[in-house]
């Protein structure tokens, strides 16, 4: 800056000086965060909220307030604890830290009632995973999407024959005005209830003195009431807004599918071109967002399914055999048969190279990896059989089945009298469209024998999955579990049972699933999936797909999730050729309720602000007198 | 922890700021434009602070422990020496400027050496007290308060009680420093430079805050005391102001200010 008197001109060495002072500046406040901010929370990382799902008429799930709802904690250990938070506590409104167990339907419903005392609720992981099981699906799973309704098959409809999944509360299928989160890490739980003693606790029941602990949830959920509703406003703010907000996002993936014989993708199949379809899903679901171990429900069955088409690719007159083998893992069937019915939809507007009127047979495989007693049971529809020719094409079917079953010895096939549903299971979508001949080949004969469907607790531990301690993780990857065992059987019943009705004859016995395959699967899958083998198969860049812990089978808004991708290559490289070329050739993807202190600090500062306005415009009025010095005239200022 | 806190605190610490700009400051421009030197050449100076902070943490590279205490402390020693070295500085450059500042403006009379040394106080004062307390007080509007690891929960009034007693501060050290440049008492310059270090140096022993706040408060009394007197108070003139009886005194001596 110039002045009047000595100049001083910028030159070129002090503006580099400049130039490097205010980069060091920069850099300075690239480090640590506020430290006031620090003494005031504590951030909880590993959580997992409970988030707003809609359907066409209905919403479900949980929401926040915009700015996050707040309350005093209380930890409810039994019970009795929740009376202080519904009624007695004098500082509503409450985070209730939640046992895992006590996550019942009955307590829920307590909670629901009385929103003004509740503003969030915390649940934490009980572990081990409660005995008498907990599942927050409903007991008729994706009822009035599959085959039956009161118009076809009434009396199967609902579930009014079997209840499919008789521990099921349907917790995840009720609306709360309040945040629900889940607490995973047992450390964090410890930090919280820890928190609690110290600040929350009062010896003999009376009120505790501020300040409380509190916690502060934030889930705030833009989509309401129907997706009806939401796609309209969405539509609304993308015609007419400069800045569109989408308000919510389909449920959307894609399904991974493969033939055994290679067809030309771009034409149709010929009419006469017969294909026998092995289905299965390859999702779950849970109470909380994107957790789903779904080991039982969903894990055990494509890692199945994955290793029977292993080994029927490895089948030597496979490019003779009469008809052709598509696998299909259909995506997102925990949510009214997304992936399924859109390949329906897909055959019937001749979207897709398979047709409906190219399936000759149908084997979907259900829950498999929890069977009593070496029994697999093989569930067909009624209501088709009571076409004739349908009945004696399924009888074929069966037949044909309990022929490879034989086999096998660790596998006992069992069929079910004809007045049995089907369970829940993409061939009902199929079946919708056309009647073909199809079964569900499933553990249990009746209700699931998975006790925790649905839930975070269906994790690899539900399957009897459980490693030595002392193994290190690349040891882990290769040992064979006698779950691995099971479900290598499993495989080989399917495979071989595929091989037949494509029309294989010659090398039936020839085909074995191999249950190293099947271990590394499950490991990868449940336990933990960045493993060596899984980053063998996958492609450079999705390497970042694979966490330390399992992945989570939940079919999320942006896709391919990470288990579509890790299913896409792990069955190209299980059923793929491979080919001489390389990379460059082969790539052409709580108000809290402290009112008195606040109000106390804002009359302070308002005192002192009116009070040195006061004393401010007396002394500047009086300055002439106050700041003189009386006795020399003329030698005052200077 | 809400709106409350966050305006009662903000009104402590900032309010007698606001009342000395509104009677004093804001009704001149050219005492407008000085006060925002001020305040400048205090960001300067702790720009260089910052400076120094940084080079001493990489040279000592970044190890945690009791050497980054002492580093602060080292930190905030060096700063208080560079914001009264800048004070100096604005002093030369206010006294090379007045005779600039008669050139511009013949008809009105240039604000006078006192004048400017409240005035640069001023800026110096309200810029540190933002400095110091703005971060804090945008915590304080969130829910929650201070304590979820044990400390006082008066965390956020003790904060603006103190930036309130720096702000007044810096305010009498103006006027004291500037009088002593003027008269070339150079005492004055050390006891300001002293009690500044002092100041400074208390704060280190948070969380006791009661010793803290009384004992800046005390010193921040005489050096109210002092300043009153450098900036040519007196005893007479107080009792005169104060029982009302300064219009006849006025009629037998001349004003200047």
């Amino acid at each position: 800056m110039a002045t009047a008197g000595g100049c001083t001109v910028a030159d070129p060495r002090s503006r580099s000086l400049l130039r490097l002072v205010s980069f060091c500046v920069l850099l300075a406040g690239f480090c640590r965060g506020n430290s006031v901010e620090r003494k005031i929370y504590i951030s909880v990382n590993k959580t997992a909220p409970c988030v707003r799902l809609l359907n066409a008429t209905h919403q479900i799930g949980c929401q926040s307030s915009v700015s996050g709802d707040t309350g005093v904690i209380h930890v409810v250990e039994k019970e009795e604890d929740l009376q202080w938070v519904l009624t007695d506590g004098p500082n509503p409104p409450y985070v209730v830290l939640l046992e895992g167990a006590l996550f019942t339907r009955n307590l829920m419903e307590k909670l629901k009632g009385r929103t003004s005392r509740i503003a969030g609720l915390a649940v934490s992981l009980a572990k081990p995973s409660p005995a008498s099981g907990f599942s927050p699906s409903v007991q008729c799973p994706n009822d009035g999407f599959g085959i039956y309704s009161n118009s076809y098959g009434p009396e199967f409809a609902h579930c009014r024959e079997i209840q499919w999944n008789p521990l099921g509360d349907g917790l995840a299928y009720e609306d709360f005005s309040f945040p629900i989160f889940l607490l995973e890490d047992e450390n964090e739980t410890k930090v919280i209830k820890q928190c609690y003693r110290d600040h929350n606790l009062s010896p003999n029941g009376s009120a505790p003195a501020f300040p409380l602990c509190a916690m502060q949830l934030f889930s705030h959920m833009h989509a309401v009431l129907s997706t009806v509703t939401c796609m309209r406003r969405s539509s609304i703010q993308s015609t007419f807004s400069i800045n569109p907000e989408i308000v919510c996002d389909p449920l959307s993936d894609y399904n991974v599918w493969s033939m055994l014989k290679p067809i030309n993708m771009s034409g149709m199949l010929e009419p006469d071109d017969k294909v026998v379809v092995a289905a299965t899903r390859l999702d779950s679901r849970s109470f909380f967002w994107n957790v789903a171990p779904g080991a039982e429900s969903a894990v055990a069955s494509f890692v199945t399914q994955l290793a029977a088409a292993e080994a029927l690719q490895k089948a030597p007159d496979v490019a003779t055999l009469p008809r052709n083998v598509m696998f299909v893992f259909f995506q997102g069937e925990t949510f009214d048969y997304i992936g399924s019915s859109r390949m329906v939809y897909d055959m019937e507007k001749g979207k897709f190279p398979v047709q409906l009127e190219n399936i000759e047979s149908f084997v979907e495989l259900g829950q498999v990896a929890l069977r009593n007693s070496l029994e697999l049971w093989m569930h067909t529809d009624p209501m088709s059989q009571k076409n004739g020719s349908i009945q004696n094409q399924v009888e074929a079917l069966l037949s044909t089945l309990e022929r490879s079953g034989a086999g096998v010895p660790t596998v006992a096939l069992r069929r079910l009298n004809q007045s049995q549903p089907l369970p829940p299971s993409s061939l009902q979508r199929f079946l919708r469209a056309r009647n073909i001949s199809g079964v569900v080949l499933a553990d249990h004969s009746t209700v699931f024998h998975n006790h925790y469907y649905q839930s975070i607790y269906d994790t690899a531990e539900n399957i009897n999955v459980s490693y030595p301690e002392w193994q290190s993780p690349e040891e882990d990857l290769n040992f064979v579990t006698d779950t691995a065992k099971a479900l290598a059987d499993v495989a080989t019943v399917l495979a071989r049972a595929l091989y037949q009705l494509a029309g294989g004859t010659n090398f039936t016995d020839a085909i074995q699933a191999d249950a190293h395959t099947v271990t590394r699967l499950l490991y990868g899958f449940l336990v933990r999936a960045n493993n060596s083998w899984f980053q063998s198969v996958l492609r450079q860049d999705l390497r970042s797909y694979l966490g330390d812990g399992p992945l989570q089978h939940y079919i999320a808004v942006s896709s391919p999730t990470n288990t579509t991708y890790v299913v896409q290559y792990a069955l190209a490289n299980l059923t793929g050729q491979v080919v001489d070329l390389t990379r460059e050739q082969c790539q052409d993807p709580s108000k809290v309720p402290s009112e008195n202190k606040d109000f106390v600090t804002l009359m302070v500062g308002f005192g002192i602000l009116v009070f040195s306005l006061a004393v401010t415009y007396c002394i500047n009025a009086k300055a002439d007198v106050l700041f003189i010095a009386p006795r020399e005239p003329g030698a005052v200022s200077y | 922890m809400t709106a409350a806190v966050f305006f009662g605190c903000a009104f402590i610490a900032f309010g007698p700021a606001l009342a000395l700009y509104i009677f004093t400051i804001a009704t001149e421009p050219l005492r407008v434009i000085f006060l925002i030197i001020g305040a400048f050449f205090w960001l300067v100076s702790l720009l260089f602070s910052s400076l120094f902070w940084f080079m001493a943490r990489t040279i000592t590279d970044n190890k945690d422990g009791p050497i980054q205490k002492y580093l602060l402390i080292l930190g905030v020693l060096v700063s208080v020496l560079i914001q009264e070295m800048f004070r100096f500085v604005y002093y030369k450059l206010l006294k090379k400027a007045s005779e600039g500042l008669k050139t511009i403006n013949p008809d009105e009379t240039a604000p006078s050496m006192r004048l400017l040394a409240y005035v640069s106080g001023l800026g110096f004062g309200i810029m540190s007290g933002v400095f110091a307390f703005v971060n804090t007080l945008s915590d304080s509007l969130g829910p929650g308060t201070v304590g979820i690891h044990g400390d006082s929960p008066q965390f956020f009034l003790n904060s603006a009680f103190m930036t309130l007693v720096i702000i007044l501060l810096h305010v009498f050290w103006g006027i004291i420093f500037f009088d002593g440049c003027e008269k070339k008492k150079w005492s004055a310059l050390l006891v300001v430079l002293l009690t500044h270090l002092l100041v400074s140096a208390l704060t280190f022993i948070s969380p006791h805050y009661g010793i803290n706040l009384v004992s800046t408060y005390l010193i921040m009394v005489l050096m109210g005391i002092w300043a009153f007197f450098v900036a040519g108070g007196s005893c007479r003139s107080l009792k005169l102001c104060l029982l009302c009886q300064d219009k006849d005194f006025l009629l037998f001596n001349q004003r200047s200010r």
